[in-house]
C-alpha cells in the first residue's frame, strides 16, 4: 500500500510542481507596482541580465550568419540559386534559428547566473531575514529578474539576427563576391512582416518569460544547500533547454 | 548623481540598441513599407485562369510596379477569376481599353499582372474593369500540346 502511495506521489510531482510554478507567476504578476523604486530594479536587472548577454549574443549572431549563408552557397549553387542566399538565410533566421539559439544562449548565460543568484540567497538566508523585515522577496527579488528577462530577450534577438546579417553580408557580399543590390531585393519582396518578422519577436517574447520563469523559480525554490543550489542551475538549464525547443513547435504549428 | 547612475545609463543604451535593431530589421529586412502607399484607387480584371497568382503579387506596367492584388475571388455564374487590384493614385492615367496578362518572373518566378497600355482618350478610374485580359501560360498544358502536336505529326499523311 505505501509502495503504490509513493509511486502516485512521484507521478503527480511533476503537476503539482508546475502548479506552484503557475501559482509563482501569479504572485510575480499581482506584485507590479509602477513606481520608480521598481522600475529602477527592473532597470539594473536589465543590465545584468540583457546588457551583459550582450557581447555573446552578438558573437555567436555572426558567426551564424557566416555558416549559414557558407553552407546556402553551396547548397544553392547546384540549381544556379546562390541569388537566393539572402531569403534563405534570412528567413531561417527570422522565423526559427534567431529565437531559438538566442534564447538557448540566454538560458545558459543569464538563467543560471539568476538561479545560482537566488539560490546562494536562500542558502544564505537573505530571503527569510526579508520576510522577517516585512519585504515581500518575490517583489523586490523575483519580479525585477523575471520582468528583465522578458524584456531582454525579444531585443537580445533583433540584435542577433542583426549581427547574423552582417555575417551573411561580410561572407557572401565580401567573400563570395554576390551582389549587394539582390542581397537587399530579395529581402524586401520575399520576407514579410507580419508572418515572418512579428512571428519571430512573438516567439522570443514567450521564451523570454518562459526562461526567465524558469530561471527565478528554481532558484527561489533550490534546497538551500550548496548541492541544492548546484542542481537548481543545471535544472534551470535542462528544463529551459527542452521547453524552448517544444514551445517552438508548437507556437510554430498553431500561429503559422 | 546616484550610485548605480552608471548602471542604468548602461541598460538604457542597452534597450535603445536593441529598439533600433528591431526598426532596422523591419525596415530595412522585410517587406514592411515596400508597399505601394495607402493612396490607391481599385480596378479588376477576369481572367479564365490566374494559375497561382497570390494576393499581394505586383502589378506592373513595363516592368515596373504601379499596384498590387488586393484579392483574387471566382465569379459564380462565368467561373472566371475575378482579379481586384489597386493601383497608385500617381499612376491616374491609364486608359481604358488597357489589356491585362497574367505573367512569370523568371522561369520559376511568381506570378505578376502585367498592363498594357491601349489609347483611348478616357482612362480607367476607380471600380472599372478591364476586358483586354490574357490567362496565364500553364507549362504543364504547354508541354501536353507540344507533345500532342509531335506525336500527330510523325503520323503518315
Amino acid at each position: 500500500m505505501a509502495v503504490s502511495e509513493s509511486y502516485i506521489s512521484k507521478l503527480t510531482a511533476p503537476v503539482a510542481q508546475s502548479g506552484q510554478c503557475l501559482l509563482f507567476l501569479f504572485r510575480m504578476i499581482s506584485s507590479i507596482r509602477f513606481n520608480a523604486s521598481q522600475l529602477r530594479a527592473v532597470l539594473q536587472q536589465t543590465y545584468l541580465i540583457g546588457a551583459r548577454s550582450l557581447v555573446i549574443i552578438m558573437i555567436c549572431g555572426f558567426f551564424v550568419g557566416m555558416v549559414l549563408s557558407l553552407q546556402a552557397i553551396n547548397a544553392l549553387e547546384q540549381f544556379g540559386a546562390s541569388d537566393q542566399v539572402s531569403l534563405l538565410v534570412v528567413k531561417s533566421l527570422f522565423r526559427e534559428l534567431g529565437p531559438v539559439l538566442t534564447a538557448l544562449l540566454f538560458a545558459g548565460r543569464a538563467g543560471t547566473s539568476v538561479t545560482a543568484e537566488i539560490g546562494l540567497m536562500k542558502a544564505t538566508n537573505q530571503i527569510e531575514a526579508m520576510e522577517l523585515m516585512a519585504i515581500d522577496p518575490i517583489q523586490v527579488i523575483a519580479l525585477p529578474r523575471f520582468l528583465a528577462g522578458l524584456i531582454s530577450l525579444p531585443l537580445l534577438t533583433a540584435m542577433f539576427n542583426a549581427l547574423a546579417i552582417l555575417g551573411s553580408i561580410v561572407f557572401a557580399i565580401g567573400v563570395m563576391d554576390m551582389d549587394s543590390g539582390i542581397f537587399w531585393s530579395k529581402l524586401q519582396n520575399g520576407i514579410y512582416f507580419y508572418k515572418d518578422f512579428i512571428g519571430g519577436i512573438w516567439k522570443s517574447l514567450v521564451f523570454g518569460g518562459l526562461v526567465s520563469l524558469i530561471a527565478v523559480y528554481f532558484g527561489y525554490t533550490a534546497k538551500p544547500t550548496g548541492a541544492g543550489v548546484g542542481t537548481a542551475t543545471t535544472n534551470t538549464v535542462v528544463l529551459s533547454s527542452v521547453l524552448i525547443l517544444v514551445f517552438d513547435f508548437i507556437m510554430t504549428s498553431f500561429f503559422t | 548623481m546616484r550610485p548605480n547612475y552608471k548602471v542604468e545609463l548602461a541598460s538604457g543604451i542597452f534597450l535603445l540598441l536593441g529598439i533600433a535593431a528591431l526598426v532596422w530589421l523591419a525596415m530595412r529586412a522585410t517587406d514592411y513599407g515596400q508597399g505601394i502607399g495607402k493612396d490607391t484607387y481599385q480596378i479588376s480584371a477576369r481572367f479564365t485562369n490566374v494559375a497561382d497568382l497570390r494576393v499581394k503579387a505586383p502589378v506592373k506596367i513595363g516592368g515596373v510596379t504601379v499596384g498590387m492584388v488586393d484579392s483574387i475571388v471566382l465569379d459564380p455564374v462565368m467561373f472566371e477569376a475575378v482579379v481586384n487590384m489597386n493601383i497608385a493614385s500617381r499612376f491616374n492615367e491609364i486608359p481604358s481599353d488597357t489589356g491585362a496578362s497574367v505573367l512569370t518572373s523568371g522561369v520559376l518566378g511568381d506570378r505578376y499582372i502585367n498592363l498594357e497600355p491601349g489609347g483611348a482618350p478616357d482612362m480607367l478610374v476607380d471600380g472599372d474593369e478591364i476586358f483586354i485580359t490574357q490567362s496565364a501560360l500553364i507549362l504543364e498544358q504547354v508541354i501536353g500540346k507540344y507533345l500532342f502536336n509531335a506525336g500527330s505529326s510523325e503520323k503518315p499523311q
